[in-house]
């Protein structure tokens, strides 16, 4: 099936590669593309349409066209024709029911005509009404390119690379490779890359990578190149264009059946892979190219049956005739001619859509017929044809004779956008080539317009009898080639951050939760076990992932004043206070607390996940007010547990020679002493409405610390215990979970903690916000409530009234075995916040009564807290 | 968003690493009307062309800065980390934001 070898051809016939097509096995050479070893073993059709399921075959032969894409290798819309073959791959046809000889779905060629005009899921499958799921479910399966494997687990693994080159040439071809040359005896590090996998430069000064397609040109000289497995990011100083020019089609009844080509597809069969692309053609030219095919062909022993050259004589008809989509013979201006091979050329175009992204302007050149790019951007260079230079004249009709009914006359073979379908379009109003674009979807498919904006922009000035200049281009985006979303994504990455604790967690057997980025033990397998066994004896925490910062500083008093709207000005040194932070529209961000170490330090603590976010609003506002302040995350650096319950006291005992006692360690004191020899920070706060100390300490005593701990509590019956079973006791105690309770609307009057808002402070973040809401009057408030018959609502329930619209919501809600009830947080209007008064929520989908109750339910007088 | 910016300490990063707090505000001295106040909270100058604005090196090293740049050509004219002797109520380049709409 070859021709006779030659020098110059790309395939290595004393080495021989084998690949499955659908199963069956196919011979190929080393330097064969797939779609060039499937075309030796006879294969015509690649590929059926997107929307009519025609039979499609070999067109570019250039990676441009749509017609070649296949799955392989489980990837979908490979363009075999630029796909280097591979030992074992495995190929498959894809958008077919059946084989791509016969595809069921190629009916919709020859019935759908009146169902399917453009835009026709806007019209015509939507009567009636009730029938669209049906319509729907026949669409999705149809609709789209391609089948992925949903169950599939990563099969590549993609990275990302971020690279720098003085100069980036796009572009492997004469110009592309004067340039990198030129710019390289210059001393400047030049990379260049082109698209093409057989592109074979001698490039000893500059590195060269290929296959690698630029994918656009954004802001800050930031090119994006694919290179397969890797998406190289590269930022350049300069850029250079050399992209070239793609090859044009006619449009003609026809043209898009198997067997009409482009003059490069044909070269390259007859140059690179030795194949006879058929036995008598046509060739229909604008160019030279056409008649340069025209004698390549002849030498491969094609018979030429005619060779007509539209810059000589001007065409009214050209028909293509096929059977079963295959090409037979062609009727041009009345006169019939057999062939199994038509080679159209419409012109050369500058592929400029780079450029273009890049902030060139489009220009038509009337008497060339092609669009060159203008206004070249600074750190942009266009060499070569994309210039426009040494482009010959070309300008083709924008159809033949597509109207006379002899078959569809395809503008746009990705998306099978038909020459009437754009006269529709044009006859419903969508006058603009931006509007024609978004209702035919012309230009919008795989090829990305290299073969269909120009014609279609032809087809527009004649029928709106105007000139392609003032029909214009449209608007080049990125990407120019297509991309997987995998190589986009690159490596996955999921974050996990641990506590130095962690390990020992899962040797109690905790099940671990994401809160944020962190890992937390939910609990230890027995939530509300360990929740009574802090009532009852004593339990311990693992709260390492609190947000912790030291404030240091002469201005620290002032600063953490002036953010906070409670006081810390007045606080003695080893004493703690609770603290909410505000934004200045009186929204919560975070709490925490706050212990002064001694007079220009603060140890601040913020949530799990806020963290971050709240070292950034110190940072920031320390930048806006530049006061004497330094702020030092510590984070990573600090483990922290939270020994809690009425033994609390006896275990610590254990660890430590500090004063423990009710005097000398009294509730909201802070102290630095050595616990089991480790030197610590003691907080002796009670998040859970225990007795309870906070030891911060250094993270790599983390185990050691625990450990200890453990030890020391087995006396008393310590056990761990993990997040579940601390939201029932912080519920049980009212304290609020900010993001829990509380959303960004927020503010620390409603959420019922009025006392932390100190308004005749001078100012606080936050303050003329909560001013205003005083003045306006408290609307929803935040209140705890128990159900009368103990059913537990889900949180985010609705709060109703008797035969009424919902008028609040249930944020958290816990059953509490300590107290033998449901209880849980809401918001409720104004005048609903009393205690005892009733409301309902919704519960299994039916109403229960609920009390509210403004006071904690666990030790409303914080007697525990304070003994 | 593609572009580079000159971080005070790092030198030019891609724009990925840092996060943006919009355009420099004046933030009331005392007791602000509620005109004022919602203007200062929700009311940007939204300009098209040079605007000042808050930059932190999120993913690099935390500094907070200012960069002036071009909203309509993401041109970074300069970056600046701001002198305590200018901080306090550093306007914009054009003063307050002055909002169209009633802010009531």
């Amino acid at each position: 099936m070859r021709l006779p070898a030659r020098p110059g051809e790309r395939i290595d016939r004393e080495r021989e590669v084998s690949f499955s097509f659908g199963g069956e096995r196919v011979r190929a050479f080393e330097g064969d593309t797939i779609a060039s070893a499937l075309y030796a073993s006879g294969q015509r059709v690649f590929s059926r349409s997107f929307k009519y399921h025609r039979p499609r075959g070999l067109l570019c032969c250039s990676g441009n066209c749509p017609n070649c894409m296949m799955t392989v290798d489980g990837v979908p819309n490979v363009r075999v024709c630029a796909e280097p073959v591979r030992e074992g791959a495995s190929v498959w046809r894809q958008n077919v029911w059946g084989s791509l000889e016969h595809d069921l779905l190629g009916v919709t060629d020859k019935l759908g005509g009146p169902f399917t005009p453009v835009g026709f899921y806007y019209r015509t499958m939507i009567r009636p009404r009730w029938a669209w799921p049906l319509y729907e479910k026949f669409l999705r399966s149809v609709a789209g390119l391609g089948k992925l494997n949903k169950h599939a687990t990563r099969a590549n693994r993609y990275d990302v690379e971020h690279r720098r080159a003085e100069v980036l040439v796009i572009g492997g071809g004469r110009a592309g490779i004067e340039s990198a040359r030129e710019h390289s005896r210059q001393g400047k590090r030049v990379v260049l890359v082109d698209e093409n996998p057989y592109l074979e430069i001698e490039a000893r000064d500059f590195e060269v990578i290929s296959p690698g397609r630029a994918l656009g040109i954004w802001e800050g000289g930031l090119v994006p190149v694919d290179a397969g497995r890797v998406l190289y990011r590269f930022r350049a100083e300069k850029i250079v264009v050399a992209t070239g020019t793609i090859e044009q089609p006619l449009v003609f009844p026809g043209n898009d059946l198997v067997g009409v080509m482009l003059p490069d597809g044909v070269r390259r069969l007859i140059e690179d892979w030795r194949l006879k692309p058929g036995d008598k053609a046509v060739v229909v030219t604008a160019d030279e190219t056409g008649r340069e095919a025209a004698s390549l062909l002849r030498e491969a022993g094609v018979e030429i049956a005619a060779v007509y050259d539209l810059r000589r004589e001007r065409l009214r008809e050209i028909v293509g005739r096929g059977r079963g989509g295959i090409l037979r013979g062609v009727e041009i201006d009345g006169r019939k001619l057999d062939c199994d091979l038509l080679v159209m050329s419409g012109g050369r175009q500058p592929a400029y859509s780079l450029l273009s992204q890049a902030g060139a302007r489009v220009e038509y050149d009337a008497a060339r017929g092609v669009f060159v790019p203008t206004d070249i951007p600074d750190g942009i260079e266009a060499v070569g044809t994309v210039t426009g230079d040494g482009i010959a004249a070309a300008v083709p009709a924008a159809s033949y004779n597509g109207a006379s009914g002899k078959g569809k006359c395809f503008v746009c073979v990705c998306e099978d956008v038909t020459d009437k379908d754009l006269k529709r379009a044009i006859a419903e109003g969508f006058d603009s080539i931006e509007l024609a674009k978004r209702y035919t979807t012309v230009t919008m498919g795989p090829c990305q317009g290299r073969l269909c904006h120009v014609p279609s922009i032809r087809l527009y000035a004649r029928e709106n009898e105007s000139d392609e200049a003032s029909i214009g281009t449209t608007t080049a985006r990125p990407p120019w080639a297509p991309v997987t979303l995998g190589l986009l994504a690159g490596r996955p990455h999921e974050p996990a951050q641990r506590t130095s604790i962690h390990h020992r967690h899962k040797e109690l057997g905790a099940k671990m939760m994401w809160t944020g980025t962190w890992r937390r033990p939910h609990s230890y397998g027995d939530p509300e076990g360990e929740a009574q066994s802090v009532h009852a004896s004593v339990g311990v925490i693992d709260v390492s992932t609190l947000g912790k910062m030291i404030v240091r500083g002469p201005d620290s008093a002032e600063f953490l004043e002036r953010l906070y709207p409670n006081r810390f000005g007045d606080m003695k040194p080893m004493r703690i206070r609770y603290g909410v932070l505000n934004s200045d529209a009186g929204r919560i961000m975070d709490d925490g607390t706050i212990g002064r170490l001694d007079d220009e330090t603060y140890y601040v603590t913020t949530t799990s996940t806020g963290a971050g976010a709240v070292l950034e609003w110190f940072e920031w506002w320390n930048a806006v007010w530049g006061m004497d302040v330094e702020i030092v995350d510590v984070t990573g650096g600090l483990a922290a547990v939270n020994v809690a319950g009425p033994r609390a006291r006896d275990v610590m005992r254990k660890l430590t020679d500090l004063d423990l006692s009710n005097e000398g360690l009294s509730y909201l004191d802070a102290r630095e002493a050595q616990i089991a020899g480790v030197p610590s920070l003691i907080l002796r706060i009670g998040f859970v409405g225990e007795l309870g100390y906070e030891l911060h300490f250094p993270s790599p005593y983390g185990e050691h610390v625990w450990n200890s701990i453990l030890d020391a509590g087995e006396d008393f019956g310590i056990r761990p215990f993990g997040l579940e079973p601390q939201r029932i006791l912080r519920l049980e105690k009212m304290h609020i979970l900010v993001g829990q309770d509380t959303d960004s609307e927020s503010n620390v009057l409603e959420a019922s903690m009025p006392w932390i808002a100190k308004l005749d402070k001078d100012d606080f973040v936050g303050k003329w916000s909560l001013e205003q809401v005083q003045e306006r009057g408290l609307q929803d408030l935040l209140v705890g409530f128990e159900m009368e018959d103990g059913k537990v609502p889900l949180e985010g329930a609705q709060v109703v009234l008797e035969g009424t619209q919902p008028i609040g919501r249930i944020t958290s809600s816990r059953w509490s075995p300590e107290l033998r009830k449901a209880i849980g947080m809401a918001w409720v209007p104004a005048e609903l916040a009393e205690e005892g008064k009733a409301f309902l929520v919704t519960v299994d989908g039916g109403f229960e009564r609920a009390t509210v109750r403004l006071r904690p339910f666990f030790d409303p007088d914080g007697e525990k807290l304070r003994s | 968003m593609s572009f580079l910016l000159d971080c005070p300490n790092c030198g030019p990063r891609d724009v990925n690493e840092f996060s943006c707090a919009g355009e420099v505000t004046v933030r009331p001295k005392s007791s602000p009307t509620l005109r004022e106040l919602t203007s200062y909270i929700y009311f940007r100058r939204n300009v098209a062309g040079v605007q000042r604005e808050w930059w932190y090196h999120r993913q690099g090293c935390e500094i907070w800065f200012q960069a002036e740049r071009d909203t309509r050509t993401n041109e970074v004219l300069s970056t600046e980390v701001v002198e305590p002797s200018s901080r306090a109520g550093t306007p914009g380049p054009e003063g307050v934001a002055t909002p169209d709409t009633p802010a009531v």
